[in-house]
């Protein structure tokens, strides 16, 4: 009912996250069938009839308590391994990051993502920097660094198919890191109110195969060096 | 009705319910200075505003500091002389407690006005908005501690006192006393 | 108890009200009042559902003219999404379930004459009223209405600039302020009524579970809206003083603004929340003829959600920049507060066990509450995970998720108290054909409207956009919107047949019994509807808890909290 409309996952971490999703979705799956399977029963058992009064079950003693406390350990018993299950992909996805040797800087600014890449000399504002609007080159299967910032309001880098949103703060750099397993082109949206042009604001994301990515690295800077990489 | 029936503040009069209500009333107060002031530290621990006490008067303001004081101390005397039923004694303490609220104010102006001319606007950088907001915000309580005071004190000359709305006043009184107390170290001193 | 008596007229206020400027406009009694706040929330509500046809049309035919409000666009659409945000939770959410309901219960169901302090309780609503206009009237300033969403972030909201509104803005703000200070002269006269005016016998321990639901409400505002106001107070000054509290050029912290908001923020959805789940509290036990199962683990679960409420705020910003090592304790303590909420639910569900139970109207909005409730309240749990609120915090899922929850509040609740109550406040009884339609078509149209919002969201939808048909992976999921607009034509369809029921019935209905559905909580030994002073010469009499329904061994199936001579008037 909900995990079918997931878009097409292509991110290593995507896979953890929509794990986490699934598993939460099957527990509260359980959840709704069974509060609104007793709730539906309830309903059609003691609906009123003639000469069958009500019971008086006031739920002030321990034995009768039971029946709604013992179901609400087991939601926390859930709640919890939902929480530390999910802590390690929390911590997979934003507070650790692989080592990279592709580190690009995306600028949000009313109403484009401006993708600047070092170039050869790994650095940012220096003269062989490369800027592109509304458009992503990354290689597949090669982790990512990403330095967000935003240049007047707040945006939100959302990448649907990589499972990846950050939203980005004017004044700050936000480091993130993502890691495509499929080539090929995804939506990259802004996720957070930006004024007029959000609805719109939108990049394109490529996805490059290794071998085609050198060929769009090489286009760029006809020289030897990759974008990103240490001589 | 039976006298075992037990009693509740149901019939208890104005008195207890405008000290219920003026305790819940403070209570939301706090928590509006307090967001305000834990925006500051926070802001400070940040490190975006840093404290410019060298710009600040502080002999005035703690010469400020023990105006409002005192102004406590003379609305807790005010208090004393409503219970005893002293209505002349009650009018004179709660002019001393206005005097001396209105001293705070013309003295908070005045330092204002010296940090202005200075060219230390509310604009001037994030500890000075912070400095203005929270002291003006205070400056208005204090304001408006003067206007209810001064209205108890002239009611009382037309013979309209309620003992009691002097207590309550009170208690917003020292309230806004405490909140200086807060501030004073924070903006000043520290 | 000879000290009532006397007091009797100490404590009434002041005499009955005459003439159209006492009774109407400067009105202190309770009940009036509440139907003031009713009247204007429910005309608030118009405004506010007019405000999401025109964004519902616009999603399902983007950029076509829309019937009776004219060409969209992403501008208005902003516009539109904010104010409807607005309005919704702070002129509709709150003036019906507290103001509405909390004006007229509290004193009716403790055992008052009316609120502590009356003249307050009407400055709240005029300030409410004013705050009411304030909004209306910032549509049509130069520049437009505030269109930064209803959190309103800064930098977006600090300067005209960026958003091109200038007035509209500062005047959505000041509409705040204004609303803040009715609520919280409100809550204050609410607590204050609660703590010093309850009936000879009414102990804590015996008072109705909305009476606590509504206290623990406004207790929750009360010590929330503070630090709001704060911000508010800066916001306010980078807009027109030029200071630059959130504005990182100046030195300024954006995020700062998100914590207050926020800190404010879930509070405000149980404040909101606890007295729609404390009118079905009400009705359970009247429709189904037992006790409420568990009452004092109902109280206590009241009291925990609302003290944990107050550190889960940050769960809105997972992913807003904060620090991520904060995310983890935020998870975990939201996770844990749905706990208190599973308690309530299973609680009620315990309540129909074995019970007697009869479908009539505030029952079934009652019932459909409750499943709506849980339907918004497991979705939640997507939202409050920190790693798959990575996916789909600002999508549709959040959306659908709180419509579900709030409108099951607004909605549901607010019906179920409305149809509940609407005897004892207008003294007839509401239509209960019109009813049973307006029932059935909202509850399948709301379904319809809403669902599939959650299928899109996951889809990749985010929220806060104009056009759909811009994005590509959207585009072909456009049937959802247009679904979900349609029966918004349907659900909008079911609400005139309430209005049309609600007014006509004040006039033709049915002339309401003292106590129309045999229910022991005080408000029903009262004429309906109540008179001045609600009580007569003498102040009731509490002898027992709320709801002693078919105690084993009574000659009824209802034993009244009131004892006395009094209880025995009451009969139906
Ligand atoms: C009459 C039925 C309603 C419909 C059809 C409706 C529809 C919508 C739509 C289309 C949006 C905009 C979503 C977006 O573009 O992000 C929205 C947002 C919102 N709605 Fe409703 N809504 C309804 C009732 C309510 C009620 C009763 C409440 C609250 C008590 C409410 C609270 C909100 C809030 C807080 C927002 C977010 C505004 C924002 O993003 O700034 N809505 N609603
Ligand atoms: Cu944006």
């Amino acid at each position: 009912m909900f995990l079918s409309w997931l878009p097409e996952n292509v991110s290593t971490f995507g896979r953890d996250i929509d794990g986490i999703i699934a598993l939460i979705y099957y527990i509260t799956l359980a959840w709704f069938i069974a509060t609104m399977g007793t709730f539906a029963v309830f309903l059609v058992r003691y609906r009123r009839r003639a000469g069958r009064p009500a019971g008086y079950i006031k739920g002030d003693r321990w034995r009768e308590v039971a029946w709604v406390l013992l179901p609400c350990l087991l939601v926390l018993v859930l709640d919890l391994w939902i929480d530390f299950k999910g802590a390690r992909v929390w911590a997979k996805v934003k507070i650790e990051s692989p080592a990279s040797d592709v580190h690009i800087r995306v600028t949000g600014k009313q109403f484009n993502w401006v993708v600047t890449y070092p170039g050869p000399d790994g650095r940012f504002d220096t003269a062989d920097d490369k800027t592109f609007l509304d458009e992503m080159h990354v290689p597949a299967g090669k982790p990512v660094r990403l330095t967000l910032e935003a240049k007047d309001v707040i945006h939100s880098f959302f990448l649907p198919n990589l499972r990846l949103k950050q939203d980005i703060l004017p004044g700050r750099s936000i480091p993130a890191w993502l890691d495509a397993m499929k080539p090929g082109q995804y939506e990259l949206p802004c996720a957070h109110l930006c004024g007029v042009g959000h609805s719109g604001m939108k990049a394109t994301l490529i996805v490059h195969e290794a071998t085609d990515w050198d060929a769009w690295v090489g286009e760029q800077w006809s020289g030897s060096a990759r974008p990103g990489e240490k001589t | 009705m039976s006298a075992a029936t037990p009693t509740y503040a149901g019939t208890a009069g104005a008195a207890a319910r405008g000290k219920v209500g003026i305790w819940w009333f403070l209570a939301s107060e706090v928590m509006l200075f307090g967001g305000l002031i834990s925006s500051f530290v926070i802001s400070r621990l940040g490190g975006s505003a840093h404290v410019e006490h060298d710009h600040l008067n502080v002999t005035v303001a703690a010469i400020n500091t023990f105006i409002l004081l005192s102004s406590s101390y003379t609305m807790v005397e005010a208090y004393a002389a409503a219970e005893r039923g002293d209505r002349r004694g009650m009018r004179v303490f709660l002019g001393l407690t206005v005097l001396g609220g209105l001293a705070f104010l013309g003295i908070k102006a005045y330092e204002y006005t010296g940090e202005i001319t200075h060219g230390f606007t509310p604009w001037a950088g994030t500890f000075w908005s912070f400095y203005y907001t929270m002291t003006g915000l205070h400056a208005l309580h204090v304001l408006i501690g003067v206007i209810a005071n001064a209205t108890l004190c002239l009611g009382a000359r037309l013979g309209l006192e309620r003992p009691y709305r002097v207590e309550l006043a009170g208690l917003y009184w020292h309230f806004v006393d405490i909140v200086w107390i807060f501030l004073f170290p924070l903006v000043y001193l520290s | 108890m000879s000290h009532a008596s006397p007091t009797v007229t100490a404590v009434r206020g002041p005499h009955e009200a005459t003439g159209f400027f006492r009774t109407y406009l400067y009105a202190t009694d309770h009940k009036m009042i509440a139907r003031q706040y009713l009247l204007l929330g429910l005309i608030m509500a118009v405004v506010g559902g007019y405000l999401s046809y025109a964004m519902r049309w616009q999603l399902a035919w983007p950029d076509t003219e829309v019937p009776g409000f004219g060409f969209v666009g992403p501008e208005t659409y902003n516009v539109l999404v904010t104010n409807h945000g607005t309005i919704m939770v702070f002129f509709v959410a709150m003036p019906i379930l507290l103001g509405s309901f909390g004006n007229f219960l509290i004193p009716l169901m403790i055992g008052a004459r009316d609120m502590a302090f009356p003249r307050l309780n009407a400055l709240s609503f005029w300030l409410l009223a004013l705050g009411s206009a304030v909004v209306l009237v910032s549509f049509l300033v130069p520049g437009g209405a505030a269109s930064a969403g209803w959190t309103g972030y800064p930098p977006l909201s600090a300067k005209a600039e960026y958003t091109g509104v200038d007035w509209g803005l500062t005047l959505w703000l000041l509409a705040h302020a204004i609303e803040f200070a009715a609520f919280l002269l409100g809550g204050v006269n609410f607590l204050t009524t609660i703590v010093t005016m309850r009936a000879p016998g009414l102990g804590f321990g015996r008072l109705p579970l909305i009476i606590w639901q509504q206290a623990t409400a406004a207790i929750l505002f009360l010590l929330s809206v503070g630090p709001l106001i704060a911000g508010a107070i800066m916001l306010l000054m980078d807009r027109i003083v030029g200071t630059g509290f959130f504005l990182p050029e100046r030195g300024g912290e954006p995020l700062l603004w998100q914590h207050l908001f926020w800190f404010f923020g879930h509070p405000e959805v149980y404040v909101v929340l606890l007295p729609a789940l404390g009118a079905v509290l009400e009705i359970f036990p009247v429709f189904s003829r037992k006790p409420i199962f568990g009452y004092t683990l109902v109280v206590w679960a009241t009291i925990v959600a609302g003290a944990l409420s107050f550190i889960v705020w940050a769960h809105h910003m997972f992913v807003s920049g904060m620090d991520p090592r904060l995310a983890m304790p935020f998870s975990i303590t939201t996770i844990l507060i749905s706990v208190p909420f599973a308690l309530a639910v299973f609680a009620m569900i315990a309540s129909l066990y074995r019970g007697s139970i009869a479908f009539e109207l505030p029952m079934l909005w009652a019932l459909a509450f409750l499943a709506m409730f849980t339907t918004g309240g497991l979705t939640g749990i997507f939202l409050g995970s920190a790693p798959s609120d990575i996916y789909l915090n600002g999508t549709y899922f959040v959306v659908a998720h709180f419509h579900y929850t709030l409108i099951s509040a607004v909605i549901f609740g607010g019906y179920a108290g409305i149809y509940y109550w609407f005897p004892k406040m207008f003294g007839r009884m509401l239509g209960t054909r019109l009813g049973q339609l307006h029932f059935w078509s909202t509850l399948v149209s709301f379904n319809v409207v809403f669902f599939p919002l959650h299928w899109i969201g996951i889809a990749g939808m985010v929220r806060r956009i104009a056009n759909p048909l811009q994005y590509d992976m959207i585009a072909p999921h456009q049937w959802i919107n247009v679904v979900s607009t349609v029966a918004l034509f349907g659900l909008v369809a079911s609400q005139l047949v309430f209005f049309v029921n609600f007014f006509v019935s004040q006039l033709r209905g049915r002339p309401a019994p003292a106590n129309p559905w045999e229910a022991t909580t005080l408000e029903w030994t009262t004429p309906s509807p109540p008179p001045h002073g609600n009580w007569g010469e003498a102040l009731p009499v509490v002898g027992r808890g709320p709801y002693e329904y078919s105690v084993p061994g009574a000659t009824r199936d209802w034993l009244p909290q009131r004892t006395g001579a009094a209880a025995a008037e009451a009969r139906p």
